[in-house]
């Protein structure tokens, strides 16, 4: 279980994060979500390192990852996988290195183990004939699922996606969004998904954070969301004509 | 700066980095600064003998010009130059898109020190390559420089090298070889530096990268004449 407790984060005079409190739990889909700018990428930012926060602690299965050397922080992020908006794939390397690449970094295997490691990942993202291909030769859907491989080729304890579905079709989303719900199972990690997307929260989300204007606005279920009676979820949720629709369709 | 200097994760990758390095900042340099030097030693050669027009200054005198004009000058600090333009800019846009990308983000999140990993091998491979690069330039100078006398007529073979081996001084080697290494210090740092901190997209890497060469260029000049000041006095 990850666990913010009483984060704060100020880029000069600009307050981005105001006492955030959340805990993301193993085994489940974590879901934050909110309008661009609200803080959702900063809030995941601050939790994998990438931003010092300015008060407050996050805790990684109760080691307290703020207070941490670099040198500790090093080892709770080989416990981390993320999947990036744009994949963040290395441009110059072929998908097979791309996902051995943490393994060549962090471990001892052979060449060999290294690479049967990095096929058992591309079949689990059922890319199984992509290992020699190029980033630039890919479409978005398979530089997420890529990305995805090279995310849990460590076997990672929690795994951040930031919008995993962007820029994608309806279709390849989903195929993207059950593919991380399979692996937060099999795997039994905690996962951290952020998304504007409503499907990917309906589809898979399990612990909800609605996050508005740097703070924790609500929390829930997926069945809780489409039920609320809070103004500025409500406002979110049902921002388009079809999702007003089913809002009344759901009153009846 | 500090991060570049830390213990990498794995020297048989860093290793592998600083090979690829070599290939890409030195390998790939040899064919501009070839072309570059030979003709610029051609051209000494020609400028000169048409200025030493003399019959009390002695013909060897351009050979002698050419080769300190090569050795001190021209191939250490020119050809850095021209370096910092082309390896530069390389190295800026490279780092700069990783950065717009978030390909750094994914190396510090899996726990690699993302600066050491990126911009040592670059230091490194360019504080080896440029050094042969130089003494390459330096020879191909003076080798256009004598085929340019001969074909000219301006200078006899024999008196250009008679004037190439007059009152040589090995120190004007070491010289050009320390301002070199500091050289390709700066022009792998200095882009580094800016690529690393480029934001935004495409529009930024670029800028990123045209101010990271002029930077570079003006640190080198500075460099150049503080150096000169200091092992020549």
């Amino acid at each position: 279980m990850i666990e913010v407790k009483g984060i704060n984060k100020s880029f000069g005079e600009h307050h981005v994060l105001k006492n955030i409190d959340a805990q993301f739990h193993k085994g489940q889909v974590n879901i934050i979500i909110g309008q661009s700018g609200s803080g959702k990428t900063v809030l995941t930012k601050c939790m994998v390192g990438l931003h010092e926060v300015d008060s407050g602690s996050i805790t990684y299965d109760g080691r307290d990852f703020t207070s941490m050397s670099f040198k500790d922080k090093k080892e709770i992020r080989q416990d981390i996988g993320m999947l990036f908006q744009g994949g963040a794939l290395f441009d110059s390397m072929t998908v097979e290195a791309n996902v051995m690449f943490p393994l060549s970094m962090f471990t001892d295997n052979t060449t060999a183990e290294r690479k049967e490691r990095a096929q058992f990942c591309l079949e689990r993202v059922n890319l199984p004939n992509a290992a020699q291909l190029y980033p630039s030769e890919l479409s978005g859907g398979m530089k997420k699922r890529v990305a995805i491989a090279r995310a849990i080729a460590m076997n990672p304890r929690y795994l951040f996606c930031d919008e995993p579905n962007s820029g994608l079709d309806p279709k390849t989303g989903l195929v993207i969004d059950q593919l991380i719900q399979e692996i937060t199972e099999e795997f039994d990690i905690t996962t951290i998904v952020i998304t504007h997307d409503m499907n990917s929260v309906i589809e898979i989300g399990e612990n909800i954070n609605f996050i508005y204007k740097g703070e924790k606005w609500w929390e829930g279920s997926k069945e809780e969301i489409l039920r609320t009676d809070n103004q500025e979820v409500v406002d979110f949720v049902y921002a388009s004509k079809f999702m007003k629709k089913v809002r009344a369709d759901l009153a009846k | 700066m500090s991060r570049v200097f830390k213990k990498p994760e794995k020297w048989s990758i860093y290793r592998q980095r600083i090979f690829e390095e070599v290939q890409n900042l030195g390998y790939a340099s040899i064919g501009l600064v070839s072309i570059v030097s030979g003709f610029m030693g051609a051209v000494l050669t020609i400028q000169l003998a048409y200025n030493i027009d003399s019959p009390l200054i002695p013909t060897y005198t351009v050979g002698l010009g050419v080769r300190d004009s090569l050795l001190l000058e021209f191939s250490p600090t020119i050809i850095s130059i021209i370096l910092a333009g082309k390896i530069g800019s390389s190295i800026a846009g490279e780092i700069g898109t990783m950065r717009v990308t978030d390909q750094i983000d994914a190396l510090d999140i899996m726990g690699v020190n993302s600066t050491n990993y990126l911009v040592g091998p670059k230091m490194i491979a360019a504080m080896i390559c440029n050094p042969f690069i130089v003494i390459m330039s330096m020879i191909l100078g003076i080798f256009g420089g004598y085929i340019a006398g001969i074909l000219t007529g301006e200078v006899p073979g024999s008196m250009f090298i008679y004037g190439i081996q007059y009152w040589f001084q090995p120190f004007y080697i070491t010289y050009a070889l320390i301002k070199t290494v500091v050289f390709a210090v700066i022009i792998t740092t200095v882009p580094a530096y800016f690529g690393y901190h480029a934001k935004g997209g495409a529009l930024e890497v670029g800028k990123a990268s045209t101010v990271s060469v002029v930077y570079s260029i003006v640190i080198v000049l500075i460099f150049n004449l503080m150096l000169t000041q200091m092992l020549l006095q």
